[in-house]
């Protein structure tokens, strides 16, 4: 799924355009009355879908009962532990690879050829109108072309890397922004840094938020895709889950695994924003 | 003559001063080569393909069968889908996006829903599917939904549910955007609350919401693991189409079906992504 | 306003505020971040409530009136105009609320241009003026309502210093073409001294002074004014009787009954003169030049007392012959000074 924006694009430390307590009353009664209705609606909505894939996991042989099986045979199920394990691995590849290929071109471009920056960025957010459905078309004779050997669904991550483009793009790019990088790096390399030393001494480690961001989004991306693993035949997490699901209609470790990876990734996200603040405070 | 290269990603002088003068673009050559091979070259082959005879000979008949009634259809249930599931998701997703905006900028409300849209906005994909059908599906906890296999409602219900936080996302910087100051004069000026929102706050928001639509369309209009997952019989949309192309081994007309459909999605989303990068500057001139 | 109190939590942001506005007049509101002046302001405009007190115009209580019903024109400090609107468009703003024609209001809307000097950027936008011609444009759409009174929340202090000596005139004059009341908040003394038919001293939600300007600047009401508008000097002195006898000097009091001991006077810079050469020598007030800083007309030097410091302002030709080291003797003229409690430990010489 396209989600655009990295937790740090939107800032959490927004202007306060309207001082909440520099209001009317009568005017903040109404605002009040608007968000109640609105959270609660809204949260219906997106608690109700959750709390069925909670209750379809905790499903018990027969209807109506409760038991934690599907919960343990998330590692007990046959092909799922595999699927899970290589979605794992992709994505700790995929981070890293993505960190590698964008971090130093992206500190680089902003210090030494800012020129290409118009061009790059277009490139990076290039992937959101190239959707991986389309994209899969074009790949198959290109992994062909590549591999000799035969293919392992690591090698997927080659492509994950492109698809991650934008979102990894947005967060490094929101972090470098915040820095003032040209100006650290002038007085970097006037104390006679070189620019090994000034990229990775000096600039990247300002960024650890945005990396983090970054890294969190790929790993994220990974765990979901479905697309281009399913139409090239790997046996990911996300094809498991759908090919275990048309093999066995119902079957509950669907259902716990999809409500474990989203509630893995909830987590992530929230640990991250609250370790941004804690660090802007200290 | 060699040059230290201090990364995989990275070919440039580390040594400063002591080596030959390289021009500093090449530093940007792995990425390019990357993106080059994994993106454009991908991209090119199906391009080329589209219009291309088995035996390797030019066809640009292939363009007449997108408008042919059958492929036509594709497009059209694309439309559908994605239409509904931008507008609501864009109008709800507005809605919600207000009501977070007008709270606390550090409180524990826009933290979380900021947290929690980041997260649903990529929980799509089989995983969203088994939740929706665990919840209205035939044995749905809640009910059983009789139109949840209905094409565009059912699906589009899903779609909702990932476009609304993605709406979140993208216009919540627009709301930000819009200054105290402007609803303050505009009151102070004697406007009424309605007459704020027709005369000012609602023309600066449109740029950004009708783009922020858009994007939520292109969204629609790529997804595909959703639709798969909930039901994979009959092909509605263009991605299903696609994957039916490339799975199937009907015979030689299908080879440049898939191509031709991507080509055609690549074009659509192309179209809508453009629309959106222009209101978005639009927007951001005024908002920011 | 009577008696306005507003609370935000456990702070107090206005103390049972007293303010009468006369007709015509501009009255300049002016204290450090947090005394309560924009407070007062946003509460007379109906942008937010008032925790207790009364707020009348014209006899009338609005206190509960909302924003949009009272017939206040506002300028803000910044991002005051409409950014989607052009300059013509955001001044006949008010009007077309107001139903009026389009073209009557266009019209009218040209004639408040006009009034400001902008008539040439009508069809502009905002973001293609300087900050100072946005702000005259702001002026112009507050005016155009033909408000019962003009209310201005620091409009120059996001300008440039020399935009904003120049703008500040011309609110002046256009404030006095016009004869409506006002009320400005600033935290720039200089801005509120220059403007001002009466200055309003605010500190911690209440009104320190309100008096024009000259008697603010040289007849302060408490020590906070005496400090804050203008530079003064801190010097340890003893009362006896009516005077206070500052360093050998024996000064007339501001107020007669204070009662005799240890004190601070608080004498402006101006006070102080280079003693003749008569009284000259090695006196109390004698000491060595640290520092001279041009200004023009005049020139203030810091002189080294020995134990303190103190500051005069001298025309300039007095002090050509002067520079850091040398060796000069003051005198202070003998007008009226205020004191404060002896405990004020601060530095010397305090700037507002």
């Amino acid at each position: 799924m396209a989600a655009l924006a990295s937790v740090g694009e939107t800032s959490l430390e927004a202007p306060a355009t309207r001082g909440p307590q520099g209001m009317q009353r009568s005017r903040r009664r109404r605002l009040n009355a608007f968000r109640y209705v609105v959270f609660t609606l809204f949260g219906l909505f997106i608690v109700l879908p959750l709390l069925a894939l909670a209750r379809f996991s905790l499903e018990g042989s027969k209807l109506g009962t409760w038991s934690v099986a599907a919960w343990k045979q998330i590692v007990s199920y046959p092909g799922l532990a595999s699927g899970v394990e290589l979605t794992l691995e992709l994505a700790v590849i995929t981070s890293v690879a993505t960190l590698v290929l964008l971090l130093p071109t992206m500190i680089w471009i902003k210090l030494r050829v800012q020129w290409i920056s118009r061009t790059f960025e277009f490139l990076c957010l290039l992937p959101l109108t190239i959707p991986a459905i389309a994209l899969v078309v074009g790949l198959g004779p290109v992994y062909n072309r590549i591999q000799h050997y035969s293919l392992s669904a690591l090698q997927l991550f080659w492509v994950y890397v492109i698809l991650a483009l934008p979102y990894a793009y947005r967060a490094l790019s929101s972090g470098l922004d915040a820095l003032d990088a040209v100006t650290l790096a002038e007085a970097a390399r006037s104390l006679g840094a070189n620019w090994f030393t000034v990229m990775f001494r000096v600039i990247a480690p300002n960024m650890r938020q945005a990396i983090l961001n970054a890294v969190l989004l790929t790993g994220a991306l990974v765990l979901g895709e479905f697309t281009i693993a399913y139409l090239l035949l790997f046996n990911t997490l996300q094809p498991t889950l759908y090919s275990i699901s048309r093999n066995t209609p119902n079957a509950g470790v669907v259902f716990s695994t999809s409500l474990a990876s989203l509630l893995f990734a909830f987590a992530l996200l929230i640990i991250v924003s609250y370790a941004g603040r804690r660090r802007r405070r200290g | 003559m060699s040059v230290a290269a201090t990364t995989e990603a990275g070919a440039r002088p580390s040594r400063a001063g002591r080596q030959p003068h390289l021009p500093a673009w090449l530093g940007t050559v792995p990425f390019f080569a990357y993106v080059g091979v994994f993106l454009l070259w991908p991209t090119g082959i199906l391009v080329v393909d589209a219009f291309k005879n088995p035996s390797g000979s030019w066809n640009f008949a292939g363009v007449s069968t997108l408008w042919g009634p059958v492929v036509r259809s594709y497009f059209i249930g694309s439309f559908k889908l994605c239409l509904i599931s931008a507008v609501a998701g864009a109008v709800f997703g507005a809605l919600v996006a207000y009501a977070v905006a007008s709270g606390k900028p550090d409180g524990a409300v826009r933290r979380f829903a900021l947290a929690g849209s980041g997260v649903l906005a990529q929980f799509g994909g089989v995983t969203l599917a088994f939740a929706f059908q665990a919840l209205i599906g035939p044995a749905g906890l809640l009910f059983h939904a009789s139109w949840y296999y209905d094409f565009p409602w059912g699906i589009g219900l899903i779609y909702i549910y990932f476009q609304v936080p993605l709406m979140v996302l993208v216009f919540l910087p627009a709301i930000d955007g819009l200054k105290a100051q402007w609803r303050e004069a505009s009151e102070s000026l004697g406007s009424s609350t309605w007459q704020y929102w027709r005369y000012v706050g609602g023309p600066l928001l449109a740029p950004a919401f009708f783009g922020a639509a858009l994007l939520l369309f292109a969204n629609a209009l790529s997804a595909f693991a959703t639709i798969e997952a909930w039901e994979n019989q009959i092909a509605y949309t263009v991605p299903q189409e696609i994957s039916t192309s490339l799975s199937s081994e009907v015979g030689l007309a299908n080879v440049n079906a898939a191509d031709l459909l991507a080509f055609g999605m690549i074009v659509m989303v192309a179209v809508v992504m453009t629309g959106y990068a222009l209101l978005q500057r639009r927007a951001a001139r005024w908002l920011r | 306003m009577e008696g306005l109190t507003r609370r935000y939590g456990p702070v107090v942001a206005l103390d049972g505020l007293d303010l009468t506005l006369r007709p015509g007049e501009l009255i300049a509101l002016l204290g450090p971040s947090g005394c309560g002046k924009t407070t007062t302001l946003r509460l007379l405009a109906g942008l937010e409530d008032a925790d207790a007190g009364t707020i009348s115009v014209g006899g009338r209580d609005i206190t509960r009136q909302s924003a949009s019903k009272r017939d206040m024109g506002m300028v803000f400090q910044a991002y005051s105009l409409f950014p989607h609107m052009t300059v013509v468009q955001n001044v006949a703003f008010g009007l077309r609320l107001r139903r009026m024609a389009k073209a009557e209001r266009e019209r009218r809307a040209l004639e408040m241009l006009d009034l400001v000097g902008l008539s040439e950027q009508s069809s502009r936008y905002a973001h293609q003026l300087s900050g100072g011609q946005q702000q005259r444009v702001a002026l112009a759409r507050a005016l155009a309502i033909e408000p019962q009174v003009l209310l201005l929340d620091e409009p120059l202090s996001a300008l440039d210093a020399k935009v904003r000596a120049q703008l500040r005139d011309q609110i002046r004059r256009i404030q006095l073409e016009v004869g409506i009341t006002t009320l400005f908040v600033t935290h720039d003394q200089e801005e509120a001294l220059a403007i001002a038919d009466r200055v309003g001293v605010m500190r911690a939600g209440q009104l320190e002074q309100l008096a024009p300007p000259t008697e603010v600047y040289s007849r302060p009401a408490t020590p906070f004014v005496a400090e804050f508008v203008g530079l003064t000097n801190r010097l340890a002195g003893t009362v006896s009787g009516s005077t206070v006898t500052v360093r050998g000097q024996d000064l007339p009091l501001v107020d007669l009954g204070i009662p005799a001991g240890p004190v601070t006077a608080l004498i402006r810079p101006e006070a102080v003169t280079l003693a003749s050469e008569s009284s000259a020598g090695s006196g109390p007030l004698a000491g060595s030049v640290i520092a001279i800083t041009f200004l023009g007309a005049t020139s203030r030097v810091t002189v080294n007392l020995g134990d303190t410091t103190i500051m005069a302002q001298l025309p300039t030709s007095d002090a050509t012959e002067l520079s850091a080291g040398s060796f000069v003797a003051l005198t202070i003229r003998p007008d009226p000074v205020l004191v404060s409690g002896a405990d004020d430990n601060s530095a010397a010489a305090s700037e507002a």
